[in-house]
């Protein structure tokens, strides 16, 4: 076995500290950016008001880029109840005209703290000839890691950085219980995790729950906004004013659907993949240790979630109330399971 | 609904087809979702159905989407106590701990098989009606999906203008293309991106082609259910007819596979001996590699090897294999797989008669990271009393401050013995089976510990040590490694593995595929332009419908416009195509 580079090491540490900061200052510029833009609609929809009498206000709407939710219309031809009275952000969650220069810093920041922990994470395995997948020091910086790249990935495809104080802020608490939580020096691997099976099973694991994380955050905002929602159909003072950044609670669920589908397949091959790993190093397949059993219920309550999409009122609230169970259940499996519960998978490191 | 929500998994598109739509969509809706307000209905009628018309309403409720997904949240919430509470499955000695220390609550928990959750009656009951709901459901499904995919799309809606998505254009008279060309060139189109095409109405003024494609949807549905009904039955093929067993192999020893051969063995009820693949293992060597250059895991091990000399059948060439974690040996239908490890001191205890009433390795059982490991030596031949021993050994001892003693390194670099005597009857002679790592000293005289003046037995290597009373000796004569093994038989293995692949594939299929249904009209206006018009319908879930869409109206433009005119293309989805 090669030695470990412990000089390596130790700029792998210094590197995540370096990302860990930098990811809190993206965090603050994104809350900022929710508390700002806030401001700034609220000023053009006093100047759109004063406006209103002479021009036509929904040519006016959608050149300020906040469209109002009577414009933007829900997909299909089903819907036809669009007479939200509150301020929302576009369905199509694409990017508009505006500036938004707290946002912007956001995202530059979240880029350069991401290259930052990634040169982190990548000087770990390094030091340590393997990947590092091998304790939760380890699980929570890649973790963190491959929620940022999920992210900024998504903020390719469309402008969603209405999450970015959310996910940001979870990646931020990520990384907080890695460096105080459950601080570990580099080491080998024992001999139970030597296995390139930890290289396939993890991985999925950690992209599917990386996933998991950002629907999380779509279905909280989902009721947040679903709420709003309904306060402004019953003609009630829109109190959420950040919430105008948000898209309509019907546009988070189905794009916090359609990624759900995509991790609930990559938590099925976490699911399988470890079952076969499992045979090759336990001799079973499937024993009901704990981390089996936890793994199991996250599966069945995102069937859950997927079938209650396609099961009369379940869709809506409810289903986002499921997105929201099963990634408390992924927290609990990856937290709680790992550091409490004894069972075959107790080498967290802790 | 702005969707037809079937984007899950299974039961029908429940939503009603889209206003305008070609109104076979959603077949027939199973079970229970669309068809609630009767329902109730049925609830007042039931002493009126009858035994037959009671057995078809509960098969109904039963298979409705309802229950399902109320079974599918009741099974993962059953699942949980599992994790909270010990399995004897897993850990019977855990559990029997459990209930000793938890006298008051421990048989009530027992009582619900909180111990035995996985074979318990009320998991088992949620998953069987599970699987009885999902069985219920997919023959249904897939008869009607059969007749589906035999039948032509359906018929072309009136009004497309009102499909989700929409597009028109105007084909000049100078391109000459009539009405019935213009849609049999649209059907060649769509035929050749995946569509099933049905050209009708061809000799009127308004043909018209329909067109669907993602059967492959339901297919892959179908499929990922039904697999779980195959990993299912994989699972209790390989509990009934399989065998697990465990076994310790100390350095030299041989394990022959037979009933006795085994420590412990757990045999599936369709289980028979000659299903016992007759082949011996000889545990030749056994190494273990330490963490020597870290300074913060120091002592972690890092490797586990073991020689082992392997015959397949009695007489057979012994061939030489390498057992290592993660890396079992596979032997005819049977998998070896290292467990555990350990280090088994070798005693030898002489009685009071001057005999050797002992001798051999010994296992001891490590109990943390520096192989502090208790042991137990039993001694039944011992005469004229029967002796016992209870204690600890240590590969590398250290004298703490307070003067006890402990393990300081897994590597034997001191390795030394603590040892309890007793003598008495060990309660082995009347056949009754016990634990070969406990000694119960309850009814036995002490000889040795702390608190007697004799002391306890501390054994350096090689030393020996007299027992008080004349009542025998204790040596410390050497020290060996010892592999726990499990054996493990599974023909059920593959079964899962199979299913449970197919399972993925038709997951990634129902889930991915877009199931869409495409109508293209012509029609020639009084100018001589011809008129062409499309719409597109979703069934199921499919945020890909607009861009599709898109696709299908720049196909049909640049078919017969060279010049590319306004675009006529609307699209009602929010998605929109506005983004490309």
């Amino acid at each position: 076995m090669r030695t470990i580079d412990q000089t390596l090491a130790q700029y792998s540490e210094l590197f995540i500290l370096l990302g860990a900061m930098a990811f809190t200052v993206a965090f603050i510029a994104f809350c900022w950016d929710l508390a700002k833009s806030s401001k700034t609609i609220q000023a053009v929809e006093d100047r759109l008001a004063a406006e209103h009498a002479t021009a036509d206000s929904a040519v006016l709407v959608g050149a300020a880029g906040a469209t109002s939710g009577s414009a933007a219309g829900g997909s299909g031809g089903g819907s036809g109840n669009q007479a939200h009275a509150v301020e929302m952000a576009p369905d199509s969650m694409n990017y508009g005209k505006e500036r938004r220069a707290a946002a912007r810093i956001g995202v530059a920041l979240t880029v350069l703290a991401t290259v930052i922990l990634a040169a982190g994470v990548v000087t770990r395995g390094m030091a340590a000839h393997r990947v590092p997948w091998g304790n939760m020091y380890e699980f929570c910086t890649t973790g963190a890691l491959m929620v940022a790249v999920v992210y900024l990935i998504a903020l390719t495809r469309k402008d969603l950085r209405f999450l970015g104080s959310f996910v940001i802020g979870l990646v931020v608490i990520m990384l907080i219980a890695a460096t105080i939580g459950f601080p570990t020096p580099v080491a080998h691997l024992i001999p139970a995790l030597q296995s390139y099976w930890i290289i396939i099973h993890v991985s999925v694991a950690v992209l599917a729950s990386a996933l998991f994380t950002l629907t999380f955050a779509m279905s909280v905002l989902q009721l947040i906004q679903g709420n709003r929602e309904a306060r402004g159909r019953a003609g009630k003072a829109d109190k959420l004013g950040f919430m105008r950044l948000v898209p309509s609670a019907l546009t988070l669920e189905n794009a916090a659907y359609r990624i759900n589908a995509v991790s609930f397949v990559l938590w099925t091959f976490t699911l399988v993949l470890g079952a076969i790993w499992a045979e090759e190093a336990w001799g079973r397949y499937w024993g009901w240790d704990t981390k089996e059993v936890w793994t199991f219920v996250i599966w069945v309550v995102y069937a859950g979630y997927l079938h209650a999409r396609a099961t009369r009122g379940w869709t809506g609230t409810r289903a986002a109330w499921l997105s929201i169970v099963g990634y408390l259940c992924v927290v609990f499996n990856f937290t709680i399971v790992n550091v409490f519960f004894a069972g075959l998978h107790s080498y967290a490191g802790v | 609904m702005s969707q037809t929500p079937d984007g899950a998994q299974r039961h029908d598109d429940a939503g009603a087809p889209a206003p305008g739509g070609p109104g076979t969509g959603g077949g027939k809706g199973r079970a229970g979702t669309d068809r609630k307000p009767s329902r109730k209905r049925d609830d007042v009628a039931v002493p009126a159905l009858g035994f037959l018309g009671m057995l078809r309403w509960a098969w109904t409720q039963l298979t409705s989407m309802r229950t399902a997904l109320f079974l599918l949240l009741l099974l993962a919430v059953a699942a949980v106590p599992g994790s909270l509470f010990p399995q004897r499955p897993a850990n019977p000695a855990v559990v029997t701990q459990y209930l000793t220390d938890n006298p008051e609550v421990g048989p009530w928990l027992d009582r619900f098989q909180l111990f035995d959750v996985y074979s318990s009656v009320w998991f088992s009951a949620i998953y069987l009606l599970l699987f009885l709901s999902l069985i219920g459901c997919v023959i249904p499904r897939a008869i009607q999906h059969y007749k589906a995919m035999r039948s032509q799309p359906p018929r072309t809606p009136r009004r497309l203008s009102r499909l989700p998505e929409y597009g028109s254009m105007a084909v000049p008279a100078e391109a000459g293309v009539s009405a019935r060309s213009a849609v049999e060139e649209a059907a060649r189109l769509l035929k050749r991106r995946g569509y099933r095409v049905n050209v009708r109405d061809a000799d009127t003024d308004r043909p018209s082609v329909g067109a669907e494609r993602g059967f492959a949807k339901e297919i892959g549905n179908l499929i990922f259910h039904t697999s779980l009904i195959g990993v299912l039955v994989s699972v209790a093929v390989g509990g009934q007819f399989g065998y697990t067993g465990q076994r310790v192999l100390v350095e030299g020893e041989t394990f022959v596979n037979s009933l006795i051969g085994y420590d412990s063995f757990n045999p599936g009820t369709g289980f028979t001996e000659d299903r016992l693949d007759p082949f011996s293992l000889t545990l030749d060597k056994f190494e273990v590699v330490f963490d020597r250059e870290s300074t913060t895991h120091y002592g972690q091990p890092l490797d586990f090897t073991a020689t082992m000399s392997v015959r397949d059948e009695p007489g057979a060439p012994a061939e030489q294999k390498v057992l290592k974690v993660n890396h079992p040996l596979t032997i005819g239908g049977s998998n070896v797989y290292l467990m555990g490890n350990g280090y088994a001191p070798v005693v030898t205890i002489r009685d009071g008669d001057g005999n050797i009433a002992h001798q051999g390795p010994v296992v001891a059982i490590p109990n943390d990271g520096a192989y502090t490991s208790t042991m137990v030596i039993k001694v039944p031949d011992a005469k004229p009393e029967q002796l016992g021993f209870v204690g600890f050994f240590l590969p590398t001892a250290m004298e703490g401050d307070d003067g006890v003693a402990y393990g300081s390194d897994p590597d034997p670099m001191n390795p030394r013995l603590y040892l309890n005597s007793y003598y008495g009857d060990l309660g082995l002679d009347n056949g009754d089976p016990k634990n070969v790592f406990v000694l119960d000293t309850s009814s036995l005289t002490v000889l040795n510990d702390r608190n007697q003046d004799s002391g306890g037995i501390e054994l350096a290597a090689y030393e020996t040590k007299e027992l008080p009373n004349g009542m025998g000796s204790v040596t410390f004569d050497g020290l060996v490694r010892y592999a726990a093994l499990d054996i493990h038989h599974d023909p059920g293995k593959l079964g899962a593995l199979v299913f449970s692949s197919l399972a993925m594939a038709g997951l990634g299929a129902s889930l991915f595929i877009g199931r869409r249904r495409v109508w293209v009209r012509a029609g020639t206006h009084e100018d001589g332009r011809t008129m062409v018009e499309w719409g597109l319908l979703a069934r199921g879930e499919d945020h890909r419908l607009a861009p599709e869409a898109a696709t299908i109206s720049k196909l049909l433009r640049d078919q017969w416009l060279t010049d590319p005119g306004p675009q006529a293309h609307n699209s009602k989805s929010a998605a929109g195509v506005d983004n490309s």
